[in-house]
């Protein structure tokens, strides 16, 4: 394959300079009338040609609309992208209307108007009434835009109620994590420097607050183990490797005070909304019919999360929580159906570029109708963050729910 | 040049000054004289344009065919960047980056701009020079030092600059997230830098230039409106590049000096950073502060070369010229303030968002005044279609389907399911891309004759256009319908649709086969252009002082150029530059320097 795309370049390009060393030749014979003076012929060649590109242009624009559909993704899968695909398509008239009638004109007049002898052209510099028409019609039909525009943003931009279910997505180079709220529809508040192994998202906890401080003091590359090598008098160390050190060991420093003053100020009730939360990769399991509220989060990079399907999008931002809603209209089986492609699944990609991977960082979504869903997440239920990474630890006190999803920090 | 600024008022002196002897450094380098500088912006925005060309041909071989080998890529690539020739993850991103920084900067803002506000403002206006020739030169020795870093980044160890030609941080920050955030984006940095003092400086000059140096007659409403739209053009550089160096400014000090502007809670290769409380937003407002005045810094100068280039070859005034004014002024004054639609999606203040949709709506509206202009200028014309003619009415359609597809994504509602795909990719390229590209062509075939006092040759340049057109709208126009399938801008490898949905996997792949095989069709195109171009130079033949019978002050100059641009006085200008068939003349057209006959209204 790759040899014949070389073979055509070779050949096309062959052809391309054969054809101007021809076209120059046959340009040099008719120079006795100078380069400025275009002939009638090539002026009406060019004309005709300008009109064929017109026909060209309008009729593989009409070809690829029905080949690959009027807008090439299917249906909405949600609630909101319903709406927004209704507003998409309105505007989508609009502008292909305007799209055939001004390029018509234009390529028309080109052909139209080309120089024929004897006729001089139009004086006509400028007509007011002409000039108000063209500047009020537009700004009609853009009014009209912005007015449907807006109230379909103010729609989806608005915040959720109590019921709406709460997920996090937690985005790093080069995969997506989510957790779920859990029994209270109440996630549990985070610091990204409570991240260790054993608690990857960083959810604030008494004991993770411990275990944070104990990785950050005796880890394996915890403070009294850079103290240890700079002090010991066994090993020289060069210049660039005792700085690295001991900048290294400042800035640990730092976060371990920090992790100290964390530990002072914590509220032990605040456990229980962290402890119940659901830790789910792979998949993303929604239920279909249902509002979520989605809270996004990046460690390291801006990421973006999008649904395409379900028409929603928004970046997870280093250092600023970003939230995002839709709800989920169609189960994946039904999509499956509509699609007629029983392997198709709904999908999370990352939207922003966030490094080499970029293009893998996905996660497939699952919609399921309530019964299914309600059965999964019952499966769920002993697998809280809790009962997988704290097991011993302290049973959490029976706090009540609180709706208040604002994180820590 | 004290004395320019004088002139109008007595021509007698600067007889003497003209015919001293230049020497090879100060006529062909470090010339002080607009014309060659304006050339010299010329070649070198050429020579940047070719590259990153190439670098979009290398990276569309990847998308059409992922994964298989190319002699092609590992000829310029080498086993580091394309072992077994194939594209490695990180060069792409390297690839895409330096194509959309040079397009950007370096071929549409430095080449069309520092081209032609050089070639034409003295020109047009009946002025000796630019107010300041000194500076005039060190602006063009900043770009080229720029050109020079940006090029170099492109060769250096760790890979260039990766993270988009926007570089968001903290990607662009963080040399522990992808390679070219360590060398290459500091010389990114430096090389922008560079270039922002070059086009303030250029842009200064420009700006003082139209205000001070117009002939005796040349008022600002008998303007050429390519003046009008290079002076707008400088005054949006100078208000809006000082931003984009505050923030490439503040992400140097972010990456050298441990701040945290743009950091905070981060945990990156397995190393938690203390910067706590930057914000990532704040880089992202402070670059479309540039950012979108910069779609307009790029499109303006081409609209504007355009309308003289219509006006000239329909033989028609250009209607409407003072509301073609009023809408460059619009638009000029809108876009400073519409950043905001590039960040619907951030994280931004939804009610932020709103104010955004509707001062970008409302741009649509002068260029709509723009676009039902010149179709009202070519009705009942009598077109001659030269190569010029032709790129300039291709700008118009472009300028047209690009800006239509504006519309749903200025609609914030809208821009949320589209957002970073190739929808933008294809809206952007359509509309600032292509339509600056084809005013850049316009204006070079167009006023070649001026730079180099030879013709080109018309058959290559039909030949050019045909191909260009046919390509870049072959390149451009399915891509809409890869975006709206929903495919991410900056994916290495659209094959990963396989995995969910093959239906739209296939259809990807398809059209990025078809979309690839057009963009080497048109870049093979650009090869006629550049044998005409510089085949023309030494061996075209002998252009005729007005070859195009225009009526705009530099087809008054002698054909050879002379230091000081007129031999004698200075042209007086009595009428505006738009009287082409004008009834009760002789001829279709009256030069601006031609007196009112007798009992002849001005327009």
């Amino acid at each position: 394959m790759e040899k014949l795309i070389i073979l055509i370049v070779v050949i096309l390009g062959a052809i391309a300079i054969a054809q101007l060393v021809r076209v120059y030749e046959i340009s040099a014979k008719l120079r006795k009338t100078g380069e400025h003076e275009i002939t009638s012929r090539d002026n009406n060649l060019n004309a005709k040609m300008m009109l064929g590109f017109m026909f060209a242009l309008f009729i593989s624009f009409i070809y690829l609309m029905a080949t690959y559909g009027w807008t090439g993704r299917g249906i909405a899968a949600s609630v909101e992208g319903k709406e927004t695909d209704w507003l998409l398509n309105l505007n989508f008239v609009i502008i292909i209307m305007i799209f055939f009638f001004t390029n018509f004109l234009l390529f028309f007049f080109t052909y139209k108007y080309v120089r024929k002898p004897g006729v001089k052209a139009f004086y006509y510099p400028h007509n007011n009434k002409l000039e108000m028409l063209w500047t009020v019609v537009p700004a009609i039909v853009l009014a009209v835009i912005i007015i449907l525009g807006l109230k379909t943003w103010n729609d989806l931009v608005a915040p959720t109620g109590k019921e709406a279910i709460r997920v996090e997505l937690f985005s790093k180079q080069f995969d997506w994590t989510a957790r779920y709220a859990g029994q209270d529809n109440t996630l549990g508040k985070y610091d990204y420097k409570l991240t260790t192994d054993n608690n990857e998202l960083a959810l604030l906890t008494t004991n993770t607050i411990d275990s944070a401080i104990n990785n950050m003091m005796n880890g394996s590359n915890g403070i009294s183990k850079i103290q240890k090598l700079l002090n010991n008098r066994d090993t020289i160390l060069n210049d660039s490797t005792s700085n690295a050190l001991r900048q290294d060991l400042s800035r640990k420093e730092r976060l371990y005070r920090l992790l100290a003053q964390m530990k002072a100020n914590h509220n032990a009730k605040l456990d229980a909304s962290a402890w119940d939360d659901i830790i789910q990769k792979d998949t993303l399991v929604l239920c279909k019919g249902v509002q979520y509220e989605i809270s996004l989060r990046a460690k390291d990079v801006i990421h973006s999360a999008y649904f395409l399907h379900m028409r929603a999008q928004m970046n997870a931002v280093p250092g600023m929580p970003t939230r995002l809603k839709f709800t989920p209209s169609m189960t994946t089986e039904e999509m499956r159906k509509v699609k007629n492609n029983p392997s198709f699944n709904y999908i999370l990609m990352c939207n922003k570029i966030c490094g080499g991977a970029h293009y893998k960082m996905k996660m497939v979504v699952v919609v399921k109708d309530k019964a299914a869903y309600k059965a999964w997440i019952a499966s769920k239920k002993k697998e809280t963050f809790k009962d997988k990474y704290f097991p011993a630890a302290a049973p959490a006190a029976p706090v009540a729910a609180m709706a208040d999803t604002t994180m820590a920090n | 040049m004290a004395s320019v600024a004088h002139e109008g008022h007595g021509h007698d002196h600067h007889g003497d000054h003209h015919h001293h002897e230049e020497n090879f450094i100060s006529k062909y380098i470090f010339s002080q004289d607009h014309k060659m500088i304006g050339k010299q912006f010329l070649m070198t925005a050429v020579f940047m344009g070719i590259v990153a060309m190439i670098l979009s041909i290398l990276f569309r071989i990847q998308l059409a065919w992922p994964g298989e080998s190319s002699d092609f890529l590992s000829f310029f690539l080498g086993e580091k960047w394309a072992p077994n020739g194939v594209l490695k993850e990180d060069m792409y991103l390297g690839l895409v980056t330096i194509h959309g920084t040079i397009m950007v900067f370096f071929l549409l803002t430095g080449g069309l701009s520092g081209t032609f506000s050089n070639m034409l403002i003295p020109l047009q206006l009946g002025a000796r020079d630019m107010a300041s020739g000194f500076l005039n030169m060190l602006s063009y020795w900043f770009f080229f030092l720029s050109s020079i870093l940006m090029l170099v980044s492109l060769f250096v160890e760790s890979g260039p600059a990766m993270a988009g030609w926007t570089i968001y941080p903290p990607l662009s920050a963080l040399p522990q997230a992808v390679s070219g955030s360590g060398l290459g984006m500091t010389l990114w940095l430096f090389s922008m830098t560079i270039f922002i003092a070059s086009s303030l400086i250029g842009s200064l000059n420009y700006i003082v230039t139209v205000i001070n140096l117009r002939t005796q007659g040349m008022t600002m409403t008998r303007m050429p409106l390519t003046i009008w739209a290079f002076f707008v053009t400088a005054i949006l550089g100078v208000l809006s590049f000082p931003v984009l160096l505050s923030a490439a400014l503040l992400l140097v000090m972010d990456r050298l000096a441990g701040t945290s502007f743009y950091l905070s809670d981060i945990i990156v290769g397995g190393e938690m950073l203390a910067n706590h409380g930057g914000s990532p937003l704040l880089y992202q407002h402070l670059f479309w502060f540039l950012g979108h005045p910069e779609v307009y810094i790029v499109l303006l100068p081409a609209l504007g070369l355009s309308s003289e280039i219509i006006a000239t070859n329909a033989r028609k005034p250009i209607f409407g010229y003072k509301a073609m004014i009023g809408s460059i002024l619009a638009i000029g004054f809108l876009s400073f303030i519409v950043w905001g639609h590039h960040m619907f999606v951030t994280g931004m203040n939804p009610f932020l968002g709103s104010v955004f949709v509707f001062t970008t709506l409302l741009i649509a509206i002068p260029s709509a005044v723009k676009v039902f202009n010149y179709l009202t200028t070519l009705w009942k014309g009598s077109l001659i279609l030269t190569p010029a003619m032709l790129f300039a009415i291709g700008l118009v359609s472009t300028f047209i389907t690009g800006g239509v597809t504006g519309i749903i994504l200025a609609d914030s509602a809208l821009d949320i399911a589209l957002h970073d795909t190739y929808f933008v990719v294809a809206h952007f390229h359509i509309v600032m891309g292509m339509s600056a590209v084809f005013g850049m062509f316009a204006g070079v075939y167009h006023w070649f004759p001026k730079m180099f006092g030879r013709m080109m040759n018309t058959r290559l340049g039909y030949a050019h256009f045909w191909i260009t057109l046919v390509g870049a709208y072959g390149v451009f126009f399915p891509m809409h319908f890869v975006g709206l399938a929903g495919a991410p801008r900056r994916y290495y490898d659209y094959s990963v649709y396989a995995d969910f949905d093959s239906a739209s996997g296939d259809m990807m792949m398809d059209l990025n086969i078809v979309i690839t095989m057009f963009a080497i069709i048109a870049a093979l195109g650009q090869l006629l252009f550049l044998f005409n171009f510089f085949y023309s130079i030494f061996r075209g033949p002998k252009a005729p002082q007005n070859p195009w019978n225009s009526n705009t002050l530099e087809w008054t100059t002698p054909v050879e150029h002379v230091h000081g641009n007129w031999p004698g006085a200075l042209p007086e200008v009595h009428r505006w530059p738009y009287d082409y068939s004008k009834p009760g003349a002789d001829t279709d057209f009256i030069p601006q320097d031609v007196p009112l006959a007798e009992g002849e209204e001005e327009h």
